[in-house]
């Protein structure tokens, strides 16, 4: 997953999770039943696990692009160069 | 976000703690729930008074208990624990609770009851103080919920006596 479809999920995951929450009281309360909101939780918990935990296709749009191993020795990595010392003025 | 088992750890506690503010939201709603509860209790005969070889009094009675208890129940609860007890002052103590009967409702359709039966516990006095006493008859109840706040309250109905004399 890279790093785009990373914060997709982040987001889409904890958005999933409230609105199930949301959903779940509201309907429970209006039906006065508590197994319903239990169940509606429950259904929209899983359905979070789906959509965020496997590493779908559609989170991996943007991938890294690493360099090329032949571009990369056409630009060899700097030298350390040795620290001059300044004398005290 | 980098892997399987971190996206899974992260959204089972998420939805973890979800699930504690959906709990706390049902509980608090339970202090919106309109509650009229309704009873009435009767004396319908002393069986027997008499004092025991400790010297402690003791009374039977048969009771006639009317409650509508509907009301208390709301879409969090699991069952309403009620329970009759006697009530009275003596000399040596300021407050006697004894309770003569107790039931668990678990469905509000079986919250609205009479019932007609001798006390189940003994009411049994710590001393013979019992000669001639009023005493109150107060049904209480404890709505216990599915989570969160459990509710207690009661009703009080008082002007019973007790003869003056055993029987």
């Amino acid at each position: 997953m890279d790093w785009q479809g990373q914060k997709v999920v982040e987001q889409l995951m904890q958005i999933l999770l409230v609105i199930s929450g949301v959903v779940a009281v509201v309907v429970g309360y209006a039906t006065e039943s508590f197994r319903t909101m239990m169940l509606i939780y429950a259904g929209g918990v899983v359905l979070a696990t789906l959509v965020t935990v496997p590493n779908w296709p559609f989170y991996n749009r943007h991938p890294l692009e690493w360099l090329d191993p032949s571009e990369a020795e056409k630009h060899p990595k700097p030298q350390v160069v040795a620290k001059k010392r300044f004398s005290k003025k | 976000m980098h892997s399987f088992g971190y996206r899974a750890n992260a959204l089972l506690t998420f939805a973890v703690t979800i699930l504690a503010f959906i709990c706390a939201i049902a509980s608090f709603s339970d202090n919106f729930s309109n509650q009229t509860p309704s009873a009435q209790i009767q004396i319908l005969n002393i069986n027997w008074f008499q004092k025991q070889p400790h010297g402690n009094d003791e009374v039977s009675l048969t009771l006639n208990i009317t409650a509508d208890l509907q009301s208390l129940f709301t879409w969090n609860t699991k069952q309403v624990f009620a329970f009759v007890a006697a009530e009275y002052e003596t000399s040596k103590n300021s407050l006697n609770q004894v309770s003569l009967w107790d039931a668990i409702i678990p469905e509000k359709e079986e919250a609205n009851f009479w019932i007609q039966i001798s006390n189940k516990y003994r009411f049994i006095d710590q001393g013979h103080n019992l000669r001639g006493k009023d005493f109150n008859l107060t049904l209480h109840w404890h709505v216990m919920p599915k989570t969160g706040k459990m509710f207690a309250d009661k009703i009080v109905m008082s002007g019973y006596r007790l003869p003056n004399a055993y029987r």
